[in-house]
């Protein structure tokens, strides 16, 4: 996708009022689930929410939604598990993990910091990400915050590990971490975060700075590309009233 | 089946059983839950299905639970559990972290009557190393392929809140099919509903595949707003400044006694009473 991400820089209309940084990371994350046949959105997801439906209204009806937590915009009558038994079926194209930390092997933590059991900070719970990690193959890791406190040379607990050469069955795993600074790729066979772009208004010294773990830069970093105007025309549109059935707050921060 | 009060269904839930709550968007049955608490339930092994927020929080803030096997517990957009994060840094509850699938496959086992059944992923993880009682095997027809196995979770009650219910002990519940599996797996199934219907909801044939038959009901019990102050389903909301007020004030022990003394008070505690 580096070639993609070069070429793409063509100047936004000058009509549109800029992308926000909100609408740049929506955008982002559309272009990484560009392809998908199905896409799935966990509970508390309203940015990745918005990605999956804009993906959704791009593809000419070649992509699936399904936002947990949507009445109109997820069609499970299968209650809790069907999104486990349509991942372990191969179902399932995209998904989005976060964490409280993430270090460079791709682990992720979201138990709490500290010695488990009775640790100094208890986060909720790992959630599906034990895994869904494992099985659906383009794991977004999605993490707004970038700070040393998040980005750690170690997870204190493995929630969901990071791919590694085991044998064990593993269709699933990371496929790019966005934060709030930049783009990473992830090098499965090197297990290693490469820096695939970097935000507007930021730099790479400022992602190596905030970063606890050591990654990949190629010599040139692109900016991240941004919305052009058709598609912040469709993101304050069509998204911002799809995404506000679910996440009503978000949807009116989305339009201010 | 008569209908119980919610007092009556919190007097079936005995001390020191293995409990089965649900998420909130399946409908959490919070009156009864008061009522445990109310009761001085003791003991309890709660098991979430798969996660939990309010109800769990407040069980534990009142001293109701020994053991939480769960997937996760959070306030969502109110933030963190509070008893829940000081119970953990105190050590005074046993803690069983599972992962969302690990739960649900514990309960298809349960209702299938099986030991045990396998399931993808967990591997390398922290969870598993952490759970004594999940076993790791080779997959028997691909020797090589290692597999996690999960124990059945047969819980000894299962508790939650529908939209409506019959006097005959029948329960609509929408799209919520994990109620379905989680009353097919326990023991004892006690639920609380919105509205009871005079009709016997299995009469309508459009409606009867979305219901849970009396066979796996124990009690029922009607209560009107009886998820309050979470959110049920189309027919009410949050009640968003009890909860933020709640998050607030349980940060301490002597806060938490104090949201239970006002509950006592509480129009919207009162009504599902």
């Amino acid at each position: 996708m580096s070639a993609a991400v070069l070429n793409a820089g063509v100047p936004n209309a000058q009509a549109a009022r800029p992308a926000s940084p909100t609408e740049g990371l929506i955008y982002t994350i559309a272009r990484l689930l560009a392809g998908c046949r199905h896409v799935a959105v966990g509970a508390s997801s309203p940015i990745p929410g918005a990605a999956a439906l804009y993906t959704r209204a791009v593809s000419d009806g070649a992509t699936r939604v399904s936002v947990l937590g949507s009445r109109r915009h997820n069609a499970f009558t299968n209650g809790g598990v069907e999104l486990f038994d349509l991942a372990a079926q191969k179902r399932i194209d995209a998904f989005f993990l976060g964490g409280g930390q993430i270090d460079g092997f791709a682990n992720i933590n979201l138990v709490g910091t500290g010695t488990y059991p009775q640790m100094d900070v208890r986060w909720s719970g790992s959630f599906g990400s034990a895994y869904l990690y494992y099985l659906v193959p383009r794991v977004i890791l999605f993490r707004e915050e970038h700070t040393r406190r998040v980005f750690v040379p170690k997870v204190d607990f493995i929630s969901a590990p990071g791919p590694r050469d085991d044998g064990a069955y593993r269709p699933g795993g990371p496929h790019a971490m966005l934060t709030s600074l930049c783009l990473f790729d992830f090098d499965k066979a090197r297990r290693r975060f490469v820096l695939q772009s970097v935000h507007p208004g930021h730099t790479v010294e400022e992602v190596r700075d905030h970063t606890g773990f050591d990654f990949d830069a190629p010599m040139m970093i692109p900016q991240t590309v941004q919305p052009d105007a058709t598609a912040l025309a469709l993101i304050r549109g069509r998204i911002r009233e799809e995404i506000g059935e679910t996440y009503p707050k978000f949807a009116a921060q989305l339009a201010a | 089946m008569s209908l119980r009060s919610v007092a009556e269904l919190a007097a079936l839930v005995p001390d020191g059983a293995r409990l089965a709550v649900v998420k909130d968007e399946s409908g959490v049955a919070m009156a009864v839950a008061r009522a445990l608490i109310a009761r001085g339930a003791r003991g309890l092994q709660l098991v979430t299905v798969p996660v939990s927020g309010l109800e769990a929080d407040m069980l534990i803030g009142a001293g109701c639970i020994a053991s939480l096997e769960t997937s996760g517990i959070t306030l969502a957009e109110f933030g963190q559990a509070p008893c829940f994060s000081r119970a953990v840094k105190a050590g005074t509850i046993q803690l069983k972290d599972a992962t969302c699938p690990a739960i649900y496959a514990g309960l298809q086992a349960a209702q299938k009557g099986i030991p045990f059944m396998p399931l993808r992923g967990i591997l390398e993880t922290d969870v598993l190393a952490n759970r004594a009682d999940w076993k790791v095997i080779d997959n028997p027809f691909a020797p090589g392929d290692r597999i996690v196995v999960l124990p059945a979770i047969e819980p000894d009650v299962a508790l939650f809140h529908v939209p409506l219910a019959d006097r005959f002990g029948n329960v609509f519940i929408g799209r919520q099919r994990e109620l379905m599996l989680l009353a097919h797996a326990s023991k004892s199934t006690l639920v609380s509903a919105e509205r009871i219907s005079e009709g016997n909801l299995l009469d309508d044939e459009a409606r009867s595949g979305s219901v849970i038959p009396s066979l796996y009901i124990t009690a029922v019990a009607h209560a009107p707003r009886g998820a309050w102050p979470l959110a049920f389903g189309d027919e009410y909301g949050t009640d968003a400044a009890w909860m933020a007020s709640y998050v607030s004030e349980a940060r301490t022990e002597a806060g938490f006694e104090r949201v239970l003394r006002s509950l006592a008070e509480h129009p919207g505690a009162r009504l599902a009473a």
